[in-house]
């Protein structure tokens, strides 16, 4: 099988994002919250990337933000779909009211803008990563149960799921063995624009304040801590930035490829 | 104006292919084709699908459709090469000298517009016509063409019509501006049997009335047959034979198109009724949930081991919904359904595994029937393992039999349903079928999706395998030809009823009930002056009545 | 009655009910959720009294039903209720806030709407060439980075690193540096006050207008896109093409009146998520609109102040996908001419 460029290029920045963030004490030159040097050093030997606003490495802070960020986006995205998936299947494969009464609560969920929502329910609750984690694999459940029901739903009326309901399959086979194998590429491909989503969304309420609390660093937050640096024409800020932009372009490529190979297994492997 | 209106010489088009994870890359899909076409004459051009016959009617506009490119040769209307002249001749061209009729006029129709607007449009447009004049143009043609309310019918959208009345509509847009030739594709290829005879006969008036030549495009030798002059046979971008009507029809040359004209014609000799039927339905009613009407109504048939009962009808007649109720996913309110002895319960889910086994279905398209990622091997091979308990080897050998016998043959075990073509899938849903040994298969119009020559022998290996296997066929068709070649018995249904039922040459013979006559009448037959004989008896019963 | 009349009578009230259910979820979110709020608000060292008399002063100590109808009753009335924090009615604060907002989003709107339809013509036009490619390159980046970022990364290059890049240009006369410099002059912080005048004002938020252009242009343009793609290759283009007709006139009599719909759709869809946009730039710039004050409130665990603000929040949000619904409705030729 021949992977695209542009697929190669996404797989392996996101390999190499998910490899520093696995192994972040072991690349970090310093610690997550050590004091080593001057406020907003410029980039040297000594601190690639400069120093922070209070004298912190800041490749070292970017390393572990990668860690926190990626690591609450993972839990958040893996929730996600979990729950969307197991009651998008649900609703499709039951039918009736179940359906209806799930559809309708997912349908005023996503009635309320996602971070508005956040917002008011973080304005009562504590920030904690576990609350973080749980708020936002909720919320973004929502988008993920449509998918999957859409798609349960369209698989559902195919004539193959038809032919092995009349040959007496029992649910187990048409789920795993039929409907699954086919739903997988969309929602894998899914999977991975929720990622982006995730990495966006919690990014944006540390920023604000309301996400990943300092001393911890993450990527939304290293932009909160050196935002004043701009003002004296320190790029501090700006790396998360990139990072992020890098991040989720990678991914972007590679679910894009992954929804190509869907179309083209249905369209003719040539 | 010269003698010759279109002159096509070494047409050749190309087409980009975008094969996924691959460089897209050019195939020639027609390859040098020649002819003539004299001023009010009608051209048949007629092939399977992807023998380029859209793709050379349309080449007569300058068009190309999606990635579809002339690459080279000419052609010419009115003695001007359309070719090489620029987009703003080809546009004066188009919809003024040249027109075009497509299959599809639902889609063709754009649904934000009045039919008048759209069906005036291009001769106003063109400088043709005055609004005024081409207003009085339209609604002569849709008299013409046997509308009903000729005068108002321009006011209404597209979705307010029926799709035999908007491809007449087709019609008169395509007529509208005077050209000098209509390309036809297909026009009457989505329509029920019993409207396109009427869709037909208007065509045909019209295009003698107003002297126009035509190029008609179709899959349907019977039907081309009805309208043109001369037909030219395609098969896969290059002409195979070119003759008069009547040559092509009464003398083929070619074996390809000895093929096509012997097309429909398997003989089958009817078998007597036993006396245990396998299947027997009695006073079946249903009707689906959340609808206030009765789908199937008082529905009773019988069907005999190893033999064949026709279910035919048109689109809406209930003919699927039957084969539903038979297999449990629609239980019906009231009636049974006795399946080789003992009574079948009314749902899928209740039904004990051996009736399962013993009752298989073969769908209309095959495409959708097998799943995309499974082998060919695993598709036949679950049948044998679930209700048999193959395994290994003995699995591999039983496979590879039922291969043999859809004839198949070797290496096509590990193959994905994409990797076969139209014909091969459906032999691969029959093998499936017939892997859980069953005494009844239900057949929903299994090859109204096929070309002819394709279809025809999908029919041969269904006759054969019910020898071999002694297995009676629920057949459900709209098609009376395949009808005649397969069953032993008919039942024809009307809007949910059995409006005729017996022994094949009981329901094909005289005296008819009226739709019985009418669905016998308008299937399309292989021979000249059909059309107007029928359309003439047609018009003396109603001058009788 | 005619049923596009009914229709949209149905779908006025289903926004209505959606609404409703809205601040009930808004509401729950806020009270019923585990977590002493008196203790969150006053934090661990409360005192019990202090506790208790705040409590009372959110009428805690009452069911939440009560509290749900009497805050409801309230808005109706609009009255939003007073702000724990500093006591003020929130009403009143909110007033110039929520004008700001939408001075600001409209901007964005008038900016971004145009432009991304453009793109999205230009992007089918040029379909699978290098200006579609280019296109949706710089859209995928924009969609990849989060607004707030954007905002630094402009701050950084246009407010900071430009004028620098000005004043080293010698080549340049002093007349013309001091004119760039003082017209191309992108203000690091919104400032908004009502003694400025319409041209002030514009120029004060120039750059959250741009951010807030950036963040949605990408999706507008992308629908926008995908929507002119799916009418153009309809097959009543096509038979149009086959009457000779011009590009021109094929997109103005044959693609316009059908591509309407689902364009007023994608721009409804975007300027809903405009406005929740505006939340985090606001914060960027210091303007001071309603996202800003949502935020500092939602630090401050002024509950009756997110209360306010995330149920106008979701109004607006509810109100714009509702036009957009009804658009839908009003251009579809198969409800307005029934059989």
């Amino acid at each position: 099988m021949r992977i695209p460029l542009a697929a190669l290029i996404g797989l392996f920045f996101t390999g190499l994002f998910f490899a520093v963030a696995i192994f972040a004490p072991f690349i970090a030159p310093y610690g997550m919250a050590e004091v080593v040097g001057d406020v907003w050093e410029a980039p040297s030997d000594r601190f690639l990337l400069g120093t922070d606003s209070i004298g912190r490495d800041l490749l070292s802070r970017m390393i572990y933000g990668g860690q926190t960020t990626i690591f609450i986006a993972t839990a958040a995205t893996a929730l996600s779909f979990i729950t969307g998936s197991v009651l998008g299947f649900f609703a499709a494969v039951s039918g009736g009211w179940v359906d209806q009464a799930i559809s309708r609560f997912v349908d005023l969920i996503m009635s309320i803008p996602s971070l508005i929502f956040a917002l008011v329910v973080l304005s009562v609750m504590p920030t904690t990563i576990t609350i973080l984690i749980v708020l936002m694999g909720l919320l973004d459940s929502t988008r993920v149960y449509r998918l999957a029901r859409a798609v349960a739903v369209d698989i559902t009326v195919m004539d193959y799921v038809e032919a092995a309901r009349l040959r007496g399959e029992k649910i187990g086979w048409i789920i795993f063995r039929e409907t699954l194998p086919n739903a997988l590429s969309p929602l894998v491909a899914e999977m991975g624009l929720r990622f982006i989503f995730a990495v966006l969304f919690v990014s944006t309420l540390s920023f604000l304040g309301l996400g990943v609390q300092p001393p911890q660093a993450d990527w939304g937050g290293i932009v909160k801590e050196n935002k004043e640096g701009i003002n004296y024409g320190v790029s501090a800020a700006l790396y998360p930035a990139y990072a992020i932009a890098v991040l989720c372009i990678s991914i972007n490529l590679v679910a894009d490829w992954i929804l190509n190979r869907t179309t083209s297994l249905k369209g003719g492997r040539g | 104006m010269t003698d010759v209106l279109l002159k096509v010489r070494g047409l050749k088009i190309g087409a980009t292919i975008y094969p996924p994870g691959e460089k897209s890359r050019e195939i020639e899909i027609v390859h040098g084709v020649d002819f003539d076409l004299a001023p009010g004459k009608v051209l048949g051009l007629i092939g399977e699908s992807g023998a380029g016959k859209s793709t050379i009617g349309l080449a007569s506009m300058a068009y190309g459709r999606g990635g579809v490119e002339i690459t080279g040769g000419t052609v010419e209307v009115n003695g001007r090469d359309i070719l090489s002249s620029g987009l703003r001749d080809v546009r004066r061209l188009r919809g003024a000298e040249v027109t075009y009729v497509s299959q599809s006029a639902a889609a063709s129709f754009n649904p934000a517009k009045q039919i008048m607007e759209q069906v005036t449009e291009a001769a106003i447009f063109q400088n043709k016509f005055s609004k005024k004049e081409a207003e009085e143009r339209a609604v002569e043609l849709f008299r013409k063409l046997g509308l009903p309310d000729p005068e108002n019918i321009g006011s209404r959208y597209p979705h307010q019509v029926s799709g035999g009345q908007l491809q007449r509509c087709m019609t008169a847009l395509a007529l509208c501006p005077q050209p000098d030739l209509v390309v036809f594709d297909e026009p009457t290829t989505a329509l029920d049997v019993t409207t396109q005879i009427d869709v037909l006969a208007a065509i045909k008036e019209a295009i003698h009335d107003t002297g126009v030549a035509a190029l008609y495009i179709t899959h349907d030798l019977a039907v081309v047959a009805q309208v043109s002059d001369h037909i030219m046979v395609l098969q896969q971008g290059a002409m195979v034979e070119y003759g008069t009507t009547d040559q092509i029809i009464n003398a083929p040359k070619e074996e390809y198109t000895k093929a096509l004209v012997s097309v429909r014609s398997i003989d089958h000799e009817e078998k007597q009724p036993t006396d245990t039927p396998v299947l027997k339905v009695e006073n079946i009613t249903a009707r689906y949930k959340g609808t206030d009407f009765d789908v199937l109504k008082n529905i009773s048939v019988e069907l005999h081991p190893g033999q064949t009962l026709a279910v035919v009808g048109e689109s809406g007649s209930g003919k699927s919904t039957l084969a539903r109720v038979i297999t449990g996913l629609l239980p019906p309110s009231q009636g049974k359904i006795t399946f080789d002895g003992r009574e079948l319960t009314p749902d899928l889910p209740t039904r004990p595994l051996e009736d399962l086994r013993e009752l298989q279905m073969i769908y209309q398209m095959a495409d959708t029937a097998m799943n995309p990622r499974q082998t060919v091997g695993t598709i036949i091979g679950r049948p044998l393992e679930f209700y048999f308990g193959l395994k290994g080897a003995e699995k591999q050998k039983r496979i590879q039999e039922l291969l043999d016998e859809i004839e198949l043959g070797d290496g096509f075990q590990d193959r994905y349903p994409a990797e076969l073509s139209g014909g091969q899938k459906q032999r691969v849903c029959i093998a499936r079928a017939l892997a859980a040994k069953p005494k009844l298969i239900i057949c929903d119009e299994v090859t109204s999706a096929l070309d002819p020559l394709v279809a025809d022998g999908i029919l041969k290996l269904l006759l054969n395998l019910q020898k071999i296997e002694d297995v009676a066929y629920l057949f459900i068709t709209h098609d009376l030809a395949t009808v005649r070649a397969i069953a032993d018995s008919i039942a024809v249904m009307f809007q949910g009823e059995v409006v005729r039922y017996g022994p094949k040459s009981q329901v094909l013979s005289p005296p008819f009930d009226d739709y019985t006559d009418l669905l016998l009448s308008s299937v399309p037959e292989m021979k000249l002056g059909w059309l107007e004989d029928v359309i003439a008896n047609r018009k003396m019963e109603s001058a009788g009545n | 009655m005619h049923p596009i009349v009914k229709l949209v009578a149905q779908r006025l009230a289903l926004g209505l009910l959606l609404l409703f259910a809205a601040s009930i979820l808004i509401f729950a979110g806020t009270s019923i959720l585990p977590g002493d709020v008196a203790q969150q608000i006053l934090g661990q060292s409360a005192t019990p009294e202090a506790l208790e008399n705040l409590r009372r002063e959110l009428g805690l100590n009452e069911p939440a039903i009560t509290r749900y109808f009497s805050w409801l009753g309230g808005v109706m009335q609009g009255d939003l209720g007073t702000a724990l924090t500093n006591g003020r009615d929130i009403a009143e604060s909110l007033g110039t806030r929520l004008s700001n907002t939408l001075f600001l989003a409209f901007w964005a709107a008038v900016i971004a709407v145009p432009l991304a339809i453009t793109l999205g013509l230009l992007a089918v036009r040029y379909k699978d060439r290098w200006p579609d490619k280019v296109i949706s390159a710089v859209t995928l980046t924009t969609i990849s980075i989060p607004e707030f970022m954007i905002g630094y990364v402009l701050i950084f290059f246009l407010s900071i690193q430009l004028p620098q890049l000005i004043n080293g240009m010698e080549f340049l006369s002093d007349g013309v540096r001091n004119w760039m410099l003082s017209n191309l002059r992108f203000s690091s912080v919104a400032l908004m006050n009502d003694s400025m005048t319409l041209i002030e004002k514009i120029k004060s938020i120039t750059l959250p207008i741009m951010v807030l252009t950036l963040v949605v242009l990408a999706h507008m343009m992308r629908m926008t896109r995908a929507a002119i793609l799916n009418v153009m290759q309809s097959a009543y283009i096509e038979t149009a093409e086959l009457k000779g007709l011009g590009m021109l006139k094929i997109i103005r009599k044959h693609a316009f009146p059908n591509a309407i719909a689902p364009i007023v759709n994608v721009v409804m869809i975007n300027l809903a998520y405009l406005v929740v946009g505006v939340v985090v730039v606001e914060v960027v710039f210091a303007y001071p609109g309603m996202g800003q004050y949502l935020v500092d409130h939602v630090a401050k665990r002024d509950i009756p102040v997110v209360q306010a603000c995330g149920l106008i929040f979701a109004a607006v949000y509810i109100g714009l996908n509702l036009v957009a619904d009804i658009v839908s409705i009003l251009a579809n030729p198969r409800l307005r001419h029934p059989k």
